[in-house]
């Protein structure tokens, strides 16, 4: 096909939290942003995302297919390295939307509580601040 | 008994010693696993940042005024690991003192249980937070704490967002830094490693904007696998500490169990020599 060109492409599959798959390959199937893509060595230099969806790659020496699911990212393609930059989770705009939202919420939360237990602490001292006079009036008292 | 309290105390120091050098070799392995991933990242963000220099992301602008800060400190969830949420607490208190002093606004997003209530002992305003974590760094539990934080600079809430976490340099040595997360600066970003004319698709804003939110989690999550291996390598040393301390006060106290334990026979022995002398 390429005549005496190397007919590999090195593809690495790395994410935040581990690196997921990395070897010489073939051919790989992504699922691109605008559709499928099917990469094959000296493919042209390209920067694309990538939908959730799984990542076909074919390895070199015709074994097994290798399937790795990816949620989303980005692709990273030169001539004869690819790079999938996988997120470890389905991300969206809405969906980290939500998180945020989420996050916004248990801080609220988090400080009202704080603040709950401050009132609570104020109150505590001047309750035992009202006993403590309570006892001195009664000494007091005894003592005429 | 005495000793057998404190032989009972150093059984759970060295244990802890034990299961923190352990979880310590994963924790180490982890920030490494983390390591390609944001290598990469940077050099695809280099790479796009110097293709396109007409196209300024508000993440690369660096502000005029900086009218407030935001503040993301990473500690632990637990306890008993020396100093080390001591010393970045301090660290991130300076500081925060230093820019209330000078009129700034701060707004802070707490990942670990210690930050969270300090900072809210502080009065801080802490807008999000993060804790119960686990050994294992998720990502997704980070998402949206960042995003808050990473909202709170776009919609010009504050100019600069900083990093305080604990560095890893070895086992003995783990050193509080801050590190300047927004705007993110030039050399930070470096140059790419290679050159090439890529294709984007859709075109390279978006593909920039999606990578640099990337890039800055990418930051942050090395951050926090970084800090946990900072705190079993910390929390090791801290119980081999407390180890060696029960040790010496096993040693001490057994030869004060022995020689009241002499006194106590000697005694016996000169009543009962005394009392055969008397017969």
């Amino acid at each position: 096909m390429y005549g005496d060109m190397p007919n590999t492409i090195h593809v690495d599959v790395v994410s935040a939290e581990a690196s997921i798959y990395s070897g010489e390959a073939e051919f790989i199937v992504l699922p691109g942003e605008a559709g499928e893509l099917g990469i094959y060595p000296k493919h042209t230099p390209l920067i694309t995302r990538i939908k959730p969806g799984s990542v076909r790659i074919k390895p070199v020496g015709g074994g097994d297919e290798e399937l790795v699911f990816v949620a989303g990212g980005i692709l990273e393609v030169q001539p004869e390295v690819v790079t999938v930059l996988a997120d470890t989770a389905i991300r969206g705009r809405d969906l980290d939307e939500a998180k945020a939202t989420e996050a916004l919420k248990a801080a609220e939360e988090a400080r009202r509580r704080a603040t709950d237990k401050q009132e609570v602490a104020t109150v505590e001292a001047e309750l035992a601040s009202l006993a403590a006079q309570l006892a001195a009036i009664r000494k007091l008292r005894q003592r005429k | 008994m005495k000793i057998r309290s404190v032989q009972n105390t150093r059984k759970i120091t060295k244990a802890m010693e034990m299961v923190a050098a352990s979880k310590m070799r994963k924790a180490q392995e982890r920030m490494r696993h983390a390591r390609p991933y944001g290598e990469k990242i940077r050099n695809v963000a280099a790479h796009i940042s110097h293709a396109n220099p007409e196209y300024r992301h508000p993440f690369l602008v660096e502000r005029d005024t900086v009218k407030g800060v935001g503040m993301i400190v990473i500690t632990t969830d637990k306890g008993l690991c020396g100093a080390l949420n001591t010393n970045l607490l301090r660290l991130a208190l300076g500081k925060y003192k230093e820019w209330e002093a000078q009129g700034e606004k701060m707004e802070v997003c707490a990942i670990g249980g210690k930050g969270l209530g300090f900072m809210q002992r502080l009065g801080a305003k802490v807008v999000s937070h993060v804790v119960q974590l686990g050994d294992r760094p998720q990502m997704d539990k980070l998402i949206g704490a960042v995003k808050v934080m990473l909202d709170g600079y776009t919609q010009d809430r504050f100019d600069r967002l900083l990093l305080f976490y604990t560095r890893f340099i070895n086992t003995m040595k783990q050193e509080p830094v801050m590190e300047q997360l927004l705007p993110l600066s030039g050399e930070r970003l470096g140059s790419p490693a290679s050159h090439w004319d890529y294709i984007y698709e859709p075109e390279a804003k978006a593909v920039l904007e999606q990578v640099l939110t990337r890039y800055i989690e990418a930051i942050i999550f090395q951050a926090v696998a970084e800090n946990m291996s900072s705190e079993q390598s910390a929390r090791m040393v801290a119980m081999k500490s407390a180890s060696d301390n029960a040790e010496t006060l096993i040693d001490e106290l057994t030869l004060v169990y022995n020689k009241n334990r002499q006194a106590g026979i000697t005694k016996e022995i000169s009543e009962i020599v005394g009392g055969a002398a008397a017969v």
